[in-house]
């Protein structure tokens, strides 16, 4: 049964379209949903939720009709705002335990599950101290858990890694692949920076304009593609020359080479001609395609903004 | 054992029993009540209300006392008229308190928190209307029981009167308290920033209070007594003032009562209309704000 189905999806504002015909279907997991900022990715979870009547077009969440059972929904799914949505003057505990009583759970069943959720993303001694007090990844922690301490089935998180550095950020997407791994809570996480969502999620949905682009599952995007980077110390040309004249598609690209795979072949051929002209490997590496790449006839600031951090990573 | 570890037992799903729907909504109030306190928030969060609930208590202890030592029957203040003497801290701690729970949650977009759960928008606004009610009540309804209390210990005469004035008297501080939050919770629900939010209940309860004044200044020097009695319906501690002499028995402690059972009948429903109107105000701003 699929955790999330749309048909027909339309949410018109009255000076803009938030969602366009959107028909979508994924299976439990780790969904990634992406977009520019504006895409409509916000108004698809509040319309999800329950929360925000559709201008027309259907949707089921967990298999529950979001027109008559939202209230069902809502008990069943957390919610992680895009938004500082935290009360500055409360500790994280007593936060996260009211809002566990706002989901159903009796006083004792609340303290524990507060306390086991806040261990469980992270907070530990620092969680008795007041929220104003605490940094951006830490206010993302309380966030998070209060999304998670009544147990949901899915969570919506909107932009968990915004305003994160580039350390928080790993830290908050590799929590979010624990929540979908280890405590089995289906997730569906936005995210308008495209290279991220790849390495946690198993399903990606890309949405442009309030439109359906895409949706498909994680190694679709990502599988290997047809180009392999070689870098080699130095003779980069002369390498280059070598598998030119047996037939390899290469081009040079920086100090490196870029090479068509055309099999299995190729890879012995580089390895070869690297060994005849005794040249120093540094590195040969397979690309892959990154999901922005879905995006590169789209606007094209936000597609190396997406794809500049993931190739620093690596 | 001399050392222990503590063991990652990783994550436990919650299979214990999910409470629906009053349970929810007794939560939501408690922790509203206990927030117009200041209670589960930081010390200076507490000074205020706690500070003027024990302002409310002097004067009921000083006229207790003051009983007890003359035996002079007049000392003690009526019950009814006790919310209206010390309006002016009442309407400070409405000033104070009001938008704590009225757009604090707004403030910092927690609203979206609740209503992304099982907590319905109608229930969220009895719950936090309700506590600011509530507070309102044991605000005026300690030192009026003081009162009572006091006198029943000092042997204050005929008790037989005495017990029906107290409940009458307690009738009205329920009257004092629903308007009385109502009127607070809708202006501080529409001033996000708290400081605003206290100047603005201020202004209303100080310009009203005052036009009234002049109001029935004017019409007693014209000898325009009917003018003002009606001209009371417009400032909310005159207003309910004018329930409780009309339709409760109790003593004038204001400048103008509205004249008759008419009067009172006016002023109820003028009481019972802010209360509604309040609520279906309250209704769609919280609604709005939990899509923000």
């Amino acid at each position: 049964m699929p955790i999330i189905a749309t048909q027909g999806l339309t949410m018109r504002f009255a000076r803009v379209t938030a969602l366009d015909d959107l028909s979508v279907a994924v299976e439990p997991g780790v969904v990634g949903l992406v977009g520019a900022n504006g895409a409509g990715k916000s108004t698809l979870i509040k319309i999800l939720l329950g929360l925000l009547p559709p201008t027309s077009g259907t949707a089921t969440v967990l298999g529950l009709d979001i027109a008559r059972e939202g209230l069902r929904i809502r008990e069943r799914v957390g919610f992680m705002p895009e938004y500082e949505c935290l009360p500055p003057d409360v500790s994280a505990t007593e936060f996260v335990v009211h809002m566990a009583r706002m989901s159903g759970l009796p006083p004792t069943a609340a303290r524990e599950r507060a306390a086991d959720t806040l261990r469980h993303v992270g907070l530990y001694e620092e969680r008795y101290r007041p929220i104003g007090g605490y940094s951006t990844g830490m206010r993302q922690r309380v966030k998070l858990a209060q999304a998670l301490v009544h147990d949901p089935q899915l969570v919506f998180l909107d932009e968990p890694t915004n305003g994160l550095d580039p350390a928080g950020r790993d830290e908050m997407l590799d929590l979010i692949r624990r929540i979908g791994a280890e405590f089995g809570i289906s997730v569906l996480v936005t995210s308008h920076l495209l290279g991220e969502l790849e390495r946690v999620c198993d399903h990606v949905v890309i949405i442009d304009g309030g439109k359906l682009l895409r949706s498909q599952a994680v190694e679709a995007y990502t599988a290997a593609s047809g180009v392999l980077t070689v870098e080699v110390d130095e003779g980069r040309d002369e390498l280059g020359r070598h598998l030119f004249d047996r037939g390899v598609s290469v081009q040079p690209e920086g100090r490196f080479l870029v090479v068509d795979i055309a099999g299995e072949t190729t890879y012995d051929l580089i390895r070869d001609g690297v060994a005849e002209l005794g040249l120093r490997l540094i590195r040969m590496e397979q690309r892959r395609h990154h999901i922005e790449e879905v995006f590169r006839a789209g606007p094209p600031g936000e597609s190396a903004a997406g794809s500049v951090p993931q190739e620093a990573s690596r | 054992m001399s050392t222990s570890t503590i063991h990652d037992i990783g994550y436990r799903h919650y299979d214990g029993p999910r409470s629906g729907r009053a349970y929810v909504l007794r939560s939501l109030y408690v922790h509203n009540l206990r927030a117009a306190f200041g209670l589960g928030r930081p010390a200076r969060a507490k000074i205020m209300p706690f500070l003027l609930a024990a302002i409310m208590l002097l004067p009921a202890a000083g006229s207790v006392a003051v009983f007890a030592f003359t035996d002079q029957e007049d000392a003690l203040i009526p019950y009814a008229s006790y919310a209206n003497i010390m309006q002016v801290i009442v309407a400070i701690f409405l000033a104070t308190q009001a938008p704590v729970l009225a757009s604090r949650e707004v403030r910092f977009h927690v609203i979206p928190l609740y209503f992304s759960r099982p907590v319905g928008h109608l229930d969220f606004v009895l719950a936090k209307s309700a506590a600011l009610a509530t507070a309102l009540f044991a605000l005026m309804a300690v030192p009026v029981t003081l009162l009572y209390v006091g006198g029943l210990v000092a042997k204050a005469p005929d008790p037989g009167k005495q017990v029906l004035e107290y409940l009458g008297g307690l009738v009205g501080c329920v009257l004092f308290a629903l308007v009385l939050a109502a009127i607070g919770m809708v202006i501080a629900a529409f001033t996000p920033r708290r400081g605003f939010g206290v100047a603005a209940v201020i202004a209303v309860y100080m310009l009203s209070t005052t036009i009234v004044g002049i109001v029935q200044g004017i019409a007693e020097e014209r000898t325009n007594f009917t003018l003002q009695g009606w001209a009371g319906l417009g400032a909310p501690f005159n207003l309910v003032d004018i329930v409780q002499v009309r339709l409760l028995g109790a003593e004038s402690s204001s400048v103008g009562i509205a004249p008759g059972v008419t009067g009172g009948v006016v002023a109820l429903a003028l009481c019972v209309a802010i209360v509604l109107g309040s609520i279906a105000v309250l209704y769609r701003r919280f609604r709005k704000a939990g899509l923000s």
